[in-house]
C-alpha cells in the first residue's frame, strides 16, 4: 500500500539525474528531500508525479505499477518553487480547476475549496486575479489547489525558496501547522529543500540527495546528530560544517599547529589522521583560544557569521549576537571539543558526540 | 529643462502626427474632387476651393459595362483570401509552434531549432524567386487564377510568421504551467486548450495581426497568379491607373483599402498600449 521506488535511475544525457534511488514511503508521513541545487530533487519529485519516466527501476503505489499510469491519472499534487498558478483564472477558479477535471459534485467542490482557503488563510480572496497577489499569496493559492485536490501524494518542490526572508519564516511556520493538522492519514507528503533548518523544523523522515544519489536516509534528528559522511555533514548544515584535517595523538588532537584536548567520545579512536568536523555554532570567541584572522564578517538577523583563517585552515564561526569586526582583525576563538566529529580518510563518520548508532 | 523637454516632445508628436495624417487628409479631399478641381489649381477646402462630388466613389461600385471599375468583388475576394489564409496559418502555426516549443524532435541532424528555421527560411527568398515555382505548382494542380490557389499560396507565406511569433511566445510560457495542468488531471490536449491557449491570446493577436497585414497588402503574388477570373484588391487598385490617372477614384479606393487595417490597428492598440503582449505570464 506504500509508495515504493526500487533502483530508479534517470540518465537523460551523460549525467545521472537519479542514480539507483530506492525508497519506501508510508501513508500519513512527511518526507523531506535535502540536497543542494541540481542534486536531483526536482527530478525525484517529477518522477513520482509522472512527468519524467525513469530509464530503469520500478515505482509502485498501492500495489499498482505507477510508471504505466500517465500523469493526469495518478492523482498527485505538486507545488513548484516558481509560483505556478493559472494566470487566466482567478483564485477560486484556480483552486477548483483540478476538482472540475475530476468531475466532483458542485457541493463537494464548494466545501473543499472553502476548507482549503481557510487552511492557507486566503478567505475573501476568491475573486482576486492571480497577478494582483504577492509572491507569498500566489504560493498559498498553489498550496490551496494542491490541498483541495486531496491527492494521495503531495509533492512540494522548494516551495519557499523564491520568497523573501521574512515571508519564508512566516510561511514555514504555517506549513508546519498545515502538515501536522490539515493532512489526512492516507496522504504521503514529500517536501524538497536546500535548507537544513527547514528539514529540522519539519522534522520528518529525511533523504539526503547528492548528484542523484541517496547519501543517507533517516529521521531528521539522526541526520543532524550522525551525518554518515563528510558530504552529508556539509549538506545538512548551514553554514556547512567546518572540516579540519588533523591527527589524533593519544590525549591530544592537533591541526594547523593548534593543540586541543581529545574529547571523551574520541577515546576509542586509533591514533592517526582524521577529518575533524565542527559546527559553526560550536566555535566561540574566547580570550584563551587560538588566534585567527577575520576574512569576512557578515551580520544576518541577530547573528554574526565570521569567516576565519589560520594558515591553510578556514573555518566559519556563528556568533549569536551582532558584533562589528574589521576585516584582517585578529580574534581568539575556542572549539567546543565535546561537539567534535571525526571522519576517517574515506570521509566516513567514525565518531560523533551523539554516539555512532550505525556500523 | 522640464518645460523644454515637454515642448520638444509635443512638437515632435505634432509633426509626426501631421506627417502621418496629411496623406489621409489629402486622399479624403481628393476623392471628392473631379477632373477640374485636381488639374486646374491647388485646392484644399470643399465648397470653398472646389465643389465636392461623389463621382470618384461612384466609379468604384459601377459595373465596367457602365463605365465603372467595380472593386466590390475584388474587395470581398481579398477579404476572403486574407482571412481564410490567416486563420488557417494561425491554427496550424500555433499547433506547430507549441510542438516545437514543448517536445524534442530528432531526425538525423535535424533538431527543433532547425525546423523552426526551416519555417522562417520560407521568407528569406525574395518573392520573385518563389513566383515561378508557385506558378508552375498552381497550374499543375489546376488552381491558377482561383481563390483556393491564392489561399494555398498565402498560407505558405503567412504560416512562417505565425510559427515564428508563437514559438517565441510559447518559449516564454513556463513549462511548469503545462506540467501543473497535467498533474491537475488534464491530458496533453486539455492542457493545451484549457491552460496554454487561454494564456496565449496576446501572442495569437499579434501573430494574427501580422498575418492579416501581410496577406492584405500583398500585390506581387496576387498579380502573378491571377488573370481574369479572380482579382484581388491591390491589383485592381493599381489597375485603375490608366493613361489618365483618375486621382479621385484612386484616392477613394486607397482609402477603403486601408480601412480594414486601421480597424485592426485600433483593436490591437488596446493590447499594445497596455504593454501586456508578452507580460501576461510574468
Amino acid at each position: 500500500m506504500n509508495l515504493i521506488g526500487e533502483n530508479i535511475t534517470y540518465k537523460p544525457d551523460d549525467q545521472f539525474h537519479l542514480n539507483n534511488v530506492s525508497f519506501n514511503f508510508k501513508k500519513g508521513n512527511l518526507y523531506t528531500i535535502l540536497g543542494r541545487t541540481l542534486s536531483g530533487k526536482t527530478t525525484f519529485l517529477k518522477t513520482i508525479a509522472g512527468l519524467l519516466n525513469p530509464n530503469s527501476g520500478n515505482l509502485s503505489f498501492e500495489d499498482n505499477d505507477f510508471i504505466k499510469i500517465p500523469v493526469w491519472e495518478r492523482n498527485v499534487a505538486m507545488v513548484y518553487q516558481q509560483f505556478i498558478n493559472y494566470p487566466h483564472l482567478n483564485v477560486y477558479e484556480n483552486i477548483i480547476f483540478p476538482l472540475k477535471q475530476r468531475k466532483i459534485s458542485e457541493d463537494q467542490i464548494k466545501k473543499d475549496v472553502e476548507e482549503a482557503l481557510k487552511t492557507v488563510g486566503l478567505v475573501g480572496f476568491e475573486n482576486r486575479k492571480i497577478q494582483e497577489l504577492s509572491g507569498g499569496q500566489q504560493q498559498r493559492v498553489a498550496l490551496a489547489r494542491s490541498l483541495a485536490k486531496k491527492a494521495k501524494i503531495l509533492l512540494l518542490d522548494e516551495p519557499l525558496v523564491n520568497l523573501d526572508y521574512k515571508l519564508r519564516e512566516q510561511l514555514r511556520e504555517e506549513f508546519k501547522r498545515i502538515f501536522t493538522q490539515g493532512l489526512s492519514e492516507d496522504t504521503i507528503l514529500i517536501y524538497s529543500t536546500t535548507d537544513p533548518q527547514e528539514v529540522m523544523e519539519l522534522n520528518g523522515e529525511v533523504i539526503v540527495l547528492d548528484e542523484g544519489k541517496v547519501l543517507q536516509k533517516g529521521p531528521a534528528k539522526e541526520i543532524f546528530e550522525n551525518p554518515r559522511t563528510l558530504k552529508v555533514a556539509e549538506i545538512s548544515n548551514d553554514p556547512p560544517m567546518n572540516i579540519l584535517k588533523g591527527t589524533k595523538n593519544s590525549e591530544k588532537l592537533s591541526f594547523e599547529n593548534i593543540l586541543i584536548n581529545s574529547p571523551s567520545h574520541f577515546k576509542n579512536l586509533s591514533d592517526q589522521g582524521y577529518n575533524f568536523g565542527i559546527r559553526a555554532s560550536e566555535i566561540k570567541l574566547d580570550d584563551q583560544g587560538e588566534e585567527f584572522e577575520i576574512e569576512l564578517a557578515e551580520i544576518s538577523g541577530s547573528e554574526t557569521l565570521l569567516h576565519l583563517k589560520k594558515g591553510e585552515s578556514k573555518v566559519i564561526a556563528l556568533i549569536e549576537e551582532v558584533m562589528n569586526f574589521k576585516i584582517h582583525e585578529k580574534v581568539k576563538i575556542k572549539f567546543n571539543e565535546n561537539k567534535l566529529y571525526a571522519f576517517d580518510q574515506n570521509e566516513e563518520l567514525v565518531s560523533s558526540p551523539y554516539g555512532v548508532s550505525h556500523g | 529643462m522640464e518645460k523644454l523637454y515637454k515642448f520638444l516632445k509635443y512638437t515632435f508628436i505634432i509633426l509626426w502626427t501631421v506627417f502621418i495624417v496629411a496623406p489621409f487628409l489629402w486622399a479624403i479631399s481628393t476623392s471628392f474632387k473631379d477632373f477640374q478641381s485636381v488639374n486646374s489649381k491647388v485646392t484644399y477646402i470643399p465648397w470653398l476651393d472646389f465643389e465636392p462630388t461623389l463621382e470618384g466613389w461612384r466609379v468604384l461600385v459601377k459595373s465596367p459595362a457602365r463605365g465603372g471599375v467595380d472593386i466590390v468583388e475584388p474587395y470581398f475576394n481579398s477579404l476572403f483570401v486574407t482571412c481564410t489564409a490567416s486563420l488557417i496559418s494561425i491554427v496550424l502555426g500555433t499547433l506547430a509552434a507549441y510542438a516545437l516549443s514543448r517536445f524534442t524532435f530528432k531526425a538525423g541532424f535535424v533538431r527543433n531549432n532547425d525546423i523552426t528555421f526551416f519555417f522562417i527560411s520560407q521568407r528569406i527568398m525574395p518573392p520573385i524567386v518563389l513566383s515561378i515555382p508557385f506558378f508552375i505548382f498552381l497550374s499543375t494542380i489546376g488552381l491558377l487564377d482561383s481563390l483556393i490557389g491564392l489561399v494555398v499560396v498565402y498560407i505558405v507565406l503567412l504560416m512562417p510568421i505565425a510559427v515564428w511569433i508563437m514559438v517565441d511566445f510559447f518559449n516564454r510560457v513556463p513549462k511548469e504551467l503545462d506540467e501543473t495542468a497535467l498533474i491537475d488531471g488534464c491530458n496533453p490536449y486539455q492542457a493545451f486548450y484549457k491552460v496554454v491557449l487561454p494564456n496565449s491570446i496576446p501572442g495569437l493577436i499579434v501573430a494574427g495581426m501580422f498575418c492579416i497585414i501581410f496577406g492584405w497588402i500583398d500585390f506581387f503574388f496576387a498579380f502573378i497568379l491571377t488573370f481574369t477570373e479572380v482579382q484581388l484588391l491591390p491589383v485592381k487598385v493599381v489597375a485603375l491607373n490608366s493613361s489618365i490617372t483618375p486621382w479621385w477614384s484612386l484616392s477613394a479606393s486607397a482609402l477603403i483599402s486601408v480601412a480594414p487595417l486601421i480597424i485592426v490597428a485600433f483593436i490591437v492598440e488596446r493590447y499594445l498600449s497596455k504593454g501586456n503582449l508578452s507580460g501576461a505570464l510574468k
